[in-house]
């Protein structure tokens, strides 16, 4: 790893964010109608002088280039700018909202990803049998149910029918304070909003997972250790899964991308705290500076993971060279 | 070290694995299901529910419905209202209106407390409304326009005084309305500006706690409140629960006590109302007077002519409406005031019953004949965002326009375009929105009728153009009438001109619903329902 690769890819790094950041500015300011709007129209102001004022408050009646070079100014120093509906600085707000969401995120793809290995190796290794069918067709159910139904039928079964775990939210109001109790009462608001997140991602790895082994089951190493009389579950789990991973492990850098803001579904139907509500309600209350915020943070994380996914994968497969 | 490949990727499962097992929450829930654990802590904790989460929690800076629910609870106002709209005491104990009708003096309640313990005198009422309500409040720098100045001679009195006689004033004293703020934590600050609009100090009954942005809010009990022994629940909770869903499911599972403004979507009421714990309301709502408008862009050539708009006041059904859309949670309107207003609403009114073939013989009379297709001419409609209902209506004006031959072009957008197109650019030719008529017609009705109130970039303003000399005299006699016989005399030739010019037609007054647990008392005895103070709720 020599040290003009790092920088030839922090350069490039740079340049897709602040492209992606004007990207985002201009098309966000494309729509008619902004954030003066949609507070007059909720909180009912009525004088024009007033919302005049709102405006040349929050920066508003600029000609855009201004406001994209003044944004972009603030950027370079790590100031996200100021949220005014919320009268928050929008760090703050992301900051407040980024524990769920990375909470969220990581269990439920951890969940798919386990899961979507053990069922793929599982179908895998009988190919055109009862057991590939099942898996297949419940791997095709998984991924074609909407999100929110989904998550709708697990909280009337396991809320309302069973009682067993809380309907929505990340935690009990007024609840006991001790560590070990708010860790098993986030624990059981968790369970619901991660299995509905990772049973359409583990859908995805499933097919991968079955797809990538069977292809390596044909190769000729396989034959040979079939040959030298290796047991096949050692032969699977030993010899044809570390091959096969690869493409999982760059599917998983690329939805850990989008989990951060996709997972609005989940969020909504379940009350969970996360960015994913904030950005959907950003776009409509038109709140163009935390909404450019968490893009820029989503942008950012996408960049790291992909570069560590690189990294990860030179150093897991030895024939791939991470410089050019 | 030399690790192998194979090596590296055990490693990398293990650590993956040993993650996955903590983060699941499999083995934490299992270790839970033996045990007792604790719920929700039902016990003396009234659950709440607003939709949505409010931008901030001080109603004196921002009228929106859901910081009204809000912020009520913690800040009282000068008066309240009972079941006919008298007022009834709350900070100010006392008060008369002077015989020329320009100045109102209030006797103000003693040993009222604020929550930091500073003590609440008069000082407060002048600050609020001289600097606060007169400035700030986006409806109250048109009702308080007319105020002079508040004199404080004692700290337990205040006189109002008006340039001129302003009689909807008193009806606009409420908590929800004008709530009255610390003098000495605000002055010297830019008050929409001072932190306190998020973590509020009031009198109210109860106190701010925490504010979880994304999650809930916590307040309280106020063991200091000016009613002894009120308020008896020691804490109230407000959830945001986004999916309307997941509200019912809440209801149901005993974790929400109360929501109001249609918490849950009105096609699932019937299933609620048949749970035994659960109960539904309309009351509560008559403050708000809701409506449903449908507009005439009237500077529009199209809807010049009388007959056209009359031809689509024939062509609505209302009662269809009201049963399908909104099903039965509302009734049809006959005018531009609310049935609920019982001192102004006047039912002998131009009336427009439903008759196709009145519309289309209108429409032939105007010069619209049909054309090919059986199309007269096409316009737009632009439905308001806020409710599922408003789509739902603009989709049955879209079938019933095609029966008399106007082709409706539906423009689905999002709020902050909607108040462009009908607001600021006028660009609409139909719309139509939910609004307020609020107790008194001044302050609610009159934005929509009066010329002087055609500005642009301003939502709910008069926003069709309609300009009518008669109308504009009418409105500012009311203004300014404080006889109450003659006020309600201007109001019903009002009301008459309204539908006889038919630049807006009224299509619903709205029942908005409250869904809540049969154990929370005493909730339904208050006039303004989620929008009070709930200072005498108990629960069961």
């Amino acid at each position: 790893m020599t040290k003009r690769y790092l920088v030839r890819r922090a350069g490039q790094a740079i340049v897709v964010l602040v492209l992606i950041a004007c990207i985002n500015f201009l098309v966000l300011n494309l729509a008619p109608g902004d954030l003066v709007d949609v507070l007059a129209g909720e909180s009912g102001v009525g004088d024009l002088a007033y919302l005049q004022a709102l405006r040349e408050q929050y920066g508003l009646d600029q000609p855009l280039y201004v406001q994209l070079v003044k944004y972009l100014l603030n950027l370079v120093q790590l100031n996200l700018g100021y949220s005014f509906r919320f009268n928050l600085p929008v760090r703050d707000l992301i900051l407040m909202r980024l524990p769920a969401t990375l909470l969220l995120m990581f269990t439920s793809l951890g969940i798919a990803f386990l899961g979507g290995v053990a069922f793929g190796v599982a179908a895998a290794r009988a190919p055109r049998s009862i057991r590939d069918s099942v898996i297949s067709t419940l791997a095709m159910l998984a991924y074609s149910t909407p999100l929110f139904w989904a998550g709708l039928m697990l909280i009337i079964l396991f809320s309302v029918k069973i009682e067993l775990l809380p309907s929505g939210g990340m935690q009990t109001i007024n609840g006991p304070n001790d560590p070990y109790s708010v860790v098993v009462d986030i624990a059981r608001h968790l369970v619901l909003p991660s299995l509905t997140l990772a049973l359409f991602y583990m859908a995805t790895y499933t097919r991968l997972m079955r797809a990538s082994m069977l292809d390596t089951y044909s190769m000729d190493f396989v034959r040979t250790a079939k040959a030298k009389g290796l047991t096949p579950l050692g032969i699977a789990y030993r010899h044809v899964v570390p091959n096969s991973i690869l493409p999982l492990i760059s599917l998983f850098g690329v939805q850990l991308g989008s989990v951060l803001g996709g997972a609005v579904v989940v969020e909504v139907v379940f009350g969970w705290p996360g960015l994913g509500t904030l950005a959907f309600d950003a776009l409509f209350q038109r709140d163009i500076n935390l909404l450019m915020g968490i893009l820029f943070l989503s942008s950012v994380l996408v960049i790291v993971v992909n570069f560590a996914i690189d990294l990860l994968y030179g150093w897991l497969d030895p024939r791939i060279e991470v410089e050019a | 070290m030399e690790i192998s490949c194979r090596d590296r990727l055990k490693l990398l499962g293990g650590v993956a694995a040993l993650t996955g097992l903590h983060a699941t929450g499999v083995r934490p829930a299992l270790d839970v299901i033996g045990s007792a654990f604790a719920q929700d802590t039902k016990k003396n904790a009234l659950r709440v529910a607003i939709v949505p989460e409010p931008p901030s929690l001080n109603a004196a800076f921002n009228s929106a419905i859901m910081v009204q629910q809000i912020s009520t609870k913690m800040m009282d106002g000068l008066l309240a209202y009972d079941k006919t709209f008298e007022p009834m005491p709350s900070l100010a104990t006392e008060w008369k209106v002077a015989d020329d009708g320009l100045s109102i003096s209030f006797k103000l309640r003693p040993d009222v407390k604020w929550h930091d313990g500073a003590a609440f005198t008069s000082a407060d009422v002048k600050y609020t409304f001289e600097e606060v309500l007169r400035k700030h409040h986006p409806r109250g720098r048109a009702t308080f326009a007319n105020v002079t100045a508040v004199e404080a001679p004692d700290p337990l009195t205040a006189i109002i005084r008006f340039s001129t006689p302003s009689p909807y004033v008193m009806a606009a004293l409420s908590a929800s309305e004008s709530p009255i703020l610390p003098k000495h934590l605000y002055e010297g600050s830019d008050p929409p500006a001072n932190k306190l609009g998020n973590a509020p100090i009031g009198t109210g009954p109860y106190k701010f706690v925490e504010w979880r942005r994304g999650s809930y809010i916590t307040l309280a009990r106020n063991t200091d409140y000016w009613i002894k022994g009120k308020p008896e629940v020691e804490s109230l909770v407000v959830r945001f629960i986004p999916d309307s869903g997941a509200r019912a499911v809440a209801f149901e599972t005993g974790e929400l006590d109360v929501g109001g403004t249609d918490p849950v979507a009105l096609a699932d009421l019937e299933r609620i109302k048949s749970l035994p714990h659960l109960a539904v309301t309309t009351d509560g709502y008559a403050m708000c007077g809701a409506m449903y408008y449908f507009e005439f862009n009237m500077r529009d050539p199209q809807f010049s002519d009388l007959r056209v708009r009359q031809a689509v006041a024939h062509a609505i059904n209302r009662d269809f409406v009201a049963k399908n859309v909104w099903f039965g949670y509302g009734s049809a309107a006959t005018g531009p005031i609310s049935q609920k207003l019982v001192k102004f609403y006047n039912p002998d009114v131009p009336k427009y019953p439903f008759d196709t073939k009145k519309a289309e013989s209108l429409l032939d009379a105007a010069g619209y004949p049909r054309k090919a297709g059986g199309v007269r001419f096409r316009i737009t409609h632009d439905p308001s965002t806020y409710s599922e209902q408003y789509r739902r209506f603009a989709e049955y004006f879209k079938q019933a326009m095609r029966v008399i031959g106007i082709d409706v072009d539906i423009q689905n957008t999002d709020a902050a375009t909607f108040q462009r197109r009908i607001w600021t650019d006028n660009v609409y030719q139909t719309a139509s929105y939910g609004i307020f008529n609020t107790p008194d017609p001044t302050i609610g009705v009159q934005r929509m009728y009066w010329s002087k109130n055609i500005r642009k970039g301003i939502p709910y303003s008069n926003g069709s153009g309609y300009s009518s000399p008669e109308m504009d005299a009418l409105l500012e006699a009311g203004q300014n009438e404080i006889g109450a016989v003659k006020r309600r005399d201007i109001f019903n030739k009002m009301q008459i001109l309204a539908m006889t010019d038919l630049s807006i037609i009224p299509i619903i007054n709205v029942d908005y619903t409250t869904v809540y647990n049969t154990r929370v008392k005493g909730f339904t005895e208050d006039l303004e329902g989620v929008f009070g103070t709930y200072a005498n709720i108990s629960l069961a």
